[in-house]
């Protein structure tokens, strides 16, 4: 029997996180940390609520011997405003491993995500890691997500010994996921923009979730796109989910932004992501597949039946 | 005649499902089956191709290939029927009608069916409905690293080292190569990959220019404007497949890159004066 290992996962009360802990609890020592509310969890699993950037939350690596530190939580951009975004995802990461190197933490996994590729017209398909990080350059209210990238990346290179990986997935999807994406497919009507229709990649949460264990298991640092080897136009992915398209006039470009601002879609359609409905970010996943041995096991028609079903079970 | 029923149909604008049976025919279907090229759960590849919506731009252009450009073609036994490759013509035409032949070509080809992929200029992703379809039918926008993972994971990719100064020169320069551009023996010696040098006679003919009118392109940001037919004529294709050039070593310097590319633009022109020899009447 290994030795059990103390593991703090943030963002507990998220759906990714409750699964991460799930598989983890028995096997190691969880302490499960959210801003939002003390999550409900198995007993044997100390849960508090804190605020990465407040004093209390050091307090959790002063009474516990923390070894391993699975980051998850970060506040989506139709939870908060700009700043307050920033400053939790940003200043929260940065403190988080500062931590880490004051309590020798031994690991650390970063849930990031794909889109800090940025959606453009000229991306290449099947972008490696070493892709430059655009994302920024389309928009103001996706510089939180690369800023917490080029922390972890930082932290990577010059603190070897904390063994960060960071994980870039393709759009996670599935029962109680709360990202644009799956707010925007549990819909019974989707907004599409005329005239283009994406390729994108979706992953279940199940296998998001494993993907995790993995990286913190096996334990072997660097950067990793996680991704299926299958794609499907967005288009394609309403209609399979069982929702009805509502066509946006895609030209002039600053149209669809006007109308997802007055119509107030920011919660699954938001004006920041619009150009990721227009242009594909298809990522290459098969560095974590080869690296992890990992492959998802659900497909897509097991992702899409989900939101087909649940529309089926609401009418 | 399926040009004929493609035309009625477009016309009658039957429904659908009816439409495409008389398009995709049974015999493209099993025409696919045998194309060696994997896509995923939905039918589509990463760069976009759709094999639903290739099936139907080959319908379409099977009555282009057969009864509007009468297309002549030899060669085709030189063709690998799997395995990376550069299929490398001459350009011309203002439009690029050369490579939607040469892909019809590869597609049908008897000896082994391949999906070919051609590069597009980066505008073309931003223009609605347009972007899709040429993607969904195998384009991509021209980065060498969609080239390299493409070319790894054994595609036919058809370069046009001329670029638009091959296909917007005027119809009194016609069938002198211009400059070729050194990516793409880049790309065979990195990947280690088969030239099949094409000789394509008739294009030229199809959209003769006698002009640029290169402020008006200048103002639309598109590469010229030509002074020519609006739409192509009815020139009479042939296209020359030549037999595979295998280059190896590492591209030391560039003027040895360029010493093979003079070598592939002699076995061009070379083919195209086969088909200009061949050709008996130009439309």
């Amino acid at each position: 029997m290994p030795h059990k290992k103390t593991v703090l996962v943030t963002g507990a009360a998220g759906s990714l996180a409750k699964r991460v802990i799930a598989r983890l609890h028995g096997k190691h020592n969880v302490i499960a940390v959210d801003f939002r509310r003390k999550v409900e969890t198995d007993a044997g699993v100390p849960s508090y609520k804190v605020d990465m950037q407040k004093r209390g939350f050091e307090d959790i690596f002063r009474n516990h011997k923390i070894d391993a530190v699975i980051h998850i939580g970060r506040i989506f951009a139709h939870e908060s405003d700009r700043q307050r975004r920033y400053n939790a995802n940003v200043l929260g990461t940065k403190r988080l491993l500062e931590l880490c190197r004051k309590y020798s933490v031994s690991e650390v996994v970063i849930h990031s995500t794909y889109f800090v590729y940025g959606a453009s017209a000229y991306n290449p398909a099947l972008l490696d890691e070493d892709a430059p990080l655009k994302a920024s350059e389309v928009t103001q209210d996706l510089v939180d997500s690369v800023e917490v990238e080029s922390l972890a990346q930082i932290y990577l290179w010059k603190y070897p010994e904390l063994n960060i990986t960071i994980l870039r997935p393709c759009n996670v999807l599935g029962p109680g996921v709360r990202n644009s994406m799956s707010l925007l497919l549990s819909r019974s009507v989707a907004p599409v923009l005329l005239g283009f229709s994406p390729l994108m990649q979706f992953l279940h949460v199940d296998d998001m979730a494993d993907a995790l264990v993995l990286a913190f298991e096996q334990n072997k640092p660097g950067i990793y796109n996680v991704a299926p080897d299958d794609w499907v136009a967005y288009q394609v992915a309403v209609e399979q989910c069982g929702c009805r398209k509502l066509p946006v006039m895609s030209v002039p470009p600053v149209l669809p932004k006007l109308i997802s601002n007055a119509l107030n879609w920011n919660a699954f359609f938001p004006p920041y992501l619009i150009n990721y409905f227009k242009y594909p970010v298809i990522i290459d996943g098969r560095l974590f597949r080869e690296t992890f041995d990992w492959k998802p096991r659900r497909n897509m028609n097991d992702i899409f039946s989900y939101y087909r079903k649940a529309k089926l079970l609401a009418a | 005649m399926i040009g004929i029923d493609t035309l009625k149909a477009l016309v009658s604008m039957s429904p659908r499902e009816e439409m495409l049976r008389h398009i995709v025919t049974p015999e493209l279907d099993e025409l696919f089956a045998r194309i060696p090229k994997p896509v995923g759960s939905f039918g589509y590849d990463p760069w976009g191709y759709n094999e639903n919506t290739a099936k139907f731009a080959l319908g379409l252009v099977k009555w282009l290939y057969e009864h509007y450009f009468r297309v002549t073609t030899s060669g085709l036994e030189n063709i690998p029927d799997h395995g990376r490759l550069l299929v490398v013509p001459n350009h011309s035409g203002q439009l690029p009608m050369d490579g939607v032949l040469i892909g019809y070509a590869l597609a049908t080809n008897p000896h082994g069916p391949r999906a070919a992929r051609a590069m597009i200029e980066r505008f073309f992703p931003t223009v609605p409905w347009l972007g899709n379809v040429l993607n969904a039918i195998g384009a991509v926008i021209g980065d060498p690293l969609n080239c390299s993972k493409m070319l790894e994971q054994e595609e036919v990719i058809i370069v046009f080292p001329e670029g638009v100064r091959g296909s917007g020169k005027l119809y009194k320069d016609r069938y002198q190569l211009q400059r070729f551009g050194n990516g793409f023996m880049h790309l065979a010696l990195q990947h280690k990959t088969p030239i099949i040098p094409v000789g394509v006679v008739g294009c030229e003919e199809t959209m003769p220019s006698l002009a640029n009118i290169s402020p008006l392109a200048r103002m639309l940001g598109i590469p010229y404007v030509p002074v020519g037919p609006l739409l192509p004529l009815p020139a009479r294709v042939h296209i020359t497949f030549g037999e595979p050039m295998y280059f190896e070593g590492d591209s030391e310097s560039e003027e040895r890159v360029t010493e093979r590319v003079e070598l592939v633009k002699d076995r061009i022109r070379d083919l195209i004066d086969a088909g200009l020899k061949q050709r008996t009447s130009i439309f």
